[in-house]
């Protein structure tokens, strides 16, 4: 409703108060949806638990299922066979949505530079915030919670592209084959190794 | 020394090739045409009694001479007695070798595993497919030597073909079948199934996009 009212209207100062008022609840009441493939899981399962308690922001509830998802959080690594489930998920995900990277090896690919795994899996899904750590610690990874709080919170409703779902086709890649060459070149231990040994 | 082996050496002879201990574990080694009799003389003697399967898996050294070692480690639970099973495969002879699924069940998916991962194929093996790769990979086997540990291909080539591939397709009619899954399946996916979508396994001992 808020965006075919306000949608119309330059930003004023109702609107800007309004979107204070609704970005707001949006970022307190996020929904998480869990894609945990390794280590970095089980530090999510211990934010989420008591000690750390990630309720507190609003994140009461784990969506198992993507079509009731706002935030995916992709905790561990990825590798290649995953990548079109991921994608999949990610797209079953209803606008407005957000990423989070959590950990070195879904961010970069971590300490896995080898055949079977994604180097970082911005070159399959869009992140928002990238999480370090291997694995990050429960305040890391409230901490990138809280940025994309923030990002919620700098959002209009006057955006017309906030709810507008973006499809990629099936199996496309979503930046270009050149810019996913250059952001997974060998690092590290890496780079003494050739890819035609 | 496992007793087992002396028996090995009088019932089967020259097809028993040396024997070893390491780290108190007896190491035999077989001739590869003869694996799967051996080992259905080892489960089947009752003095011998090797009921259990624990591994199957293979070896490949850095020397290039050195032939690939496929081994078989065994377990009596009743005696308690292990012995591991050694065949030599040449590298300039195809890869292949039988299957032991007919005596073990639990030899399938580890046979597929060493397929996978070394590109030995095993003769009537009931569905010799890759498993821990996905069935559209083609940049080879990747735990041998010559294989270089980033892939074949560049990383966008990589991700756009795991991006292509069907998630379903890593499944089998006959093993959604065992989950009584296949009755839910959408009419689409159903018929991707049937007609066998899951690209061309490379054949043993090829190499593809080298």
């Amino acid at each position: 409703m808020g965006t075919t009212l306000v949608g119309q209207v330059s930003p004023n100062w109702i609107t800007t108060r309004l979107d204070f008022l609704v970005n707001w609840a949006r970022a307190n009441s996020m929904w998480p949806m869990p894609f945990g493939t390794a280590c970095c899981a089980i530090e999510f399962m211990a934010t989420a638990a008591s000690r750390y308690d990630l309720a507190r922001f609003g994140m009461e509830r784990m969506g198992y299922t993507p079509r009731q998802a706002d935030v995916l959080i992709c905790a561990g690594r990825l590798p290649f066979k995953l990548a079109p489930v991921i994608r999949r998920i990610y797209e079953q995900m209803p606008q407005p949505k957000w990423v989070i990277s959590m950990g070195a090896c879904a961010s970069s690919g971590g300490i896995f530079d080898n055949y079977a795994m994604v180097q970082g899996i911005d070159t399959v899904v869009p992140v928002d915030v990238y999480v370090p750590g291997c694995p990050p610690r429960p305040e890391g990874l409230l901490y990138g919670i809280l940025l994309l709080h923030k990002k919620v919170k700098g959002e209009t409703m006057a955006d017309p592209e906030l709810r507008k779902e973006r499809w990629l086709e099936p199996g496309s890649l979503r930046i270009p084959p050149r810019l996913i060459d250059e952001l997974s070149e060998p690092f590290g231990n890496s780079i003494h190794q050739t890819r035609s040994a | 020394m496992n007793p087992t082996v002396e028996s090995l050496r009088r019932a089967f002879g020259e097809r028993i090739g040396r024997a070893l201990v390491s780290c108190g574990q007896t190491i035999v080694y077989v001739d590869p045409g003869s694996v799967r009799e051996i080992l259905l003389w080892l489960k089947d003697t009752p003095e011998e009694d090797y009921d259990f399967l624990v591994d199957v898996t293979a070896v490949e050294y850095r020397d290039p001479e050195r032939p690939l070692e496929l081994v078989y480690q065994l377990r009596s639970l009743t005696r308690g007695a292990e012995l591991r099973v050694k065949a030599e495969l040449a590298k300039d002879q195809p890869l292949e070798v039988a299957s032991v699924v007919p005596l073990w069940a639990a030899a399938d998916w580890l046979e597929r595993e060493v397929y996978d991962m070394f590109g030995i194929s095993f003769h009537e093996h009931p569905d010799l497919r890759r498993i821990l790769m996905w069935e559209t990979y083609t940049e080879g086997y990747p735990l041998r030597k010559d294989f270089p540990l980033r892939g074949r291909l560049s990383r966008s080539e990589q991700v756009r073909r795991a991006l292509a591939a069907t998630p379903e397709a890593h499944y089998s009619l006959a093993e959604l079948s065992i989950a009584q899954a296949q009755y839910d399946l959408p009419a689409d996916m159903r018929e991707r199934l049937e007609r066998g979508e899951r690209g061309m396994i490379p054949e043993p001992g090829r190499r593809d996009d080298g």
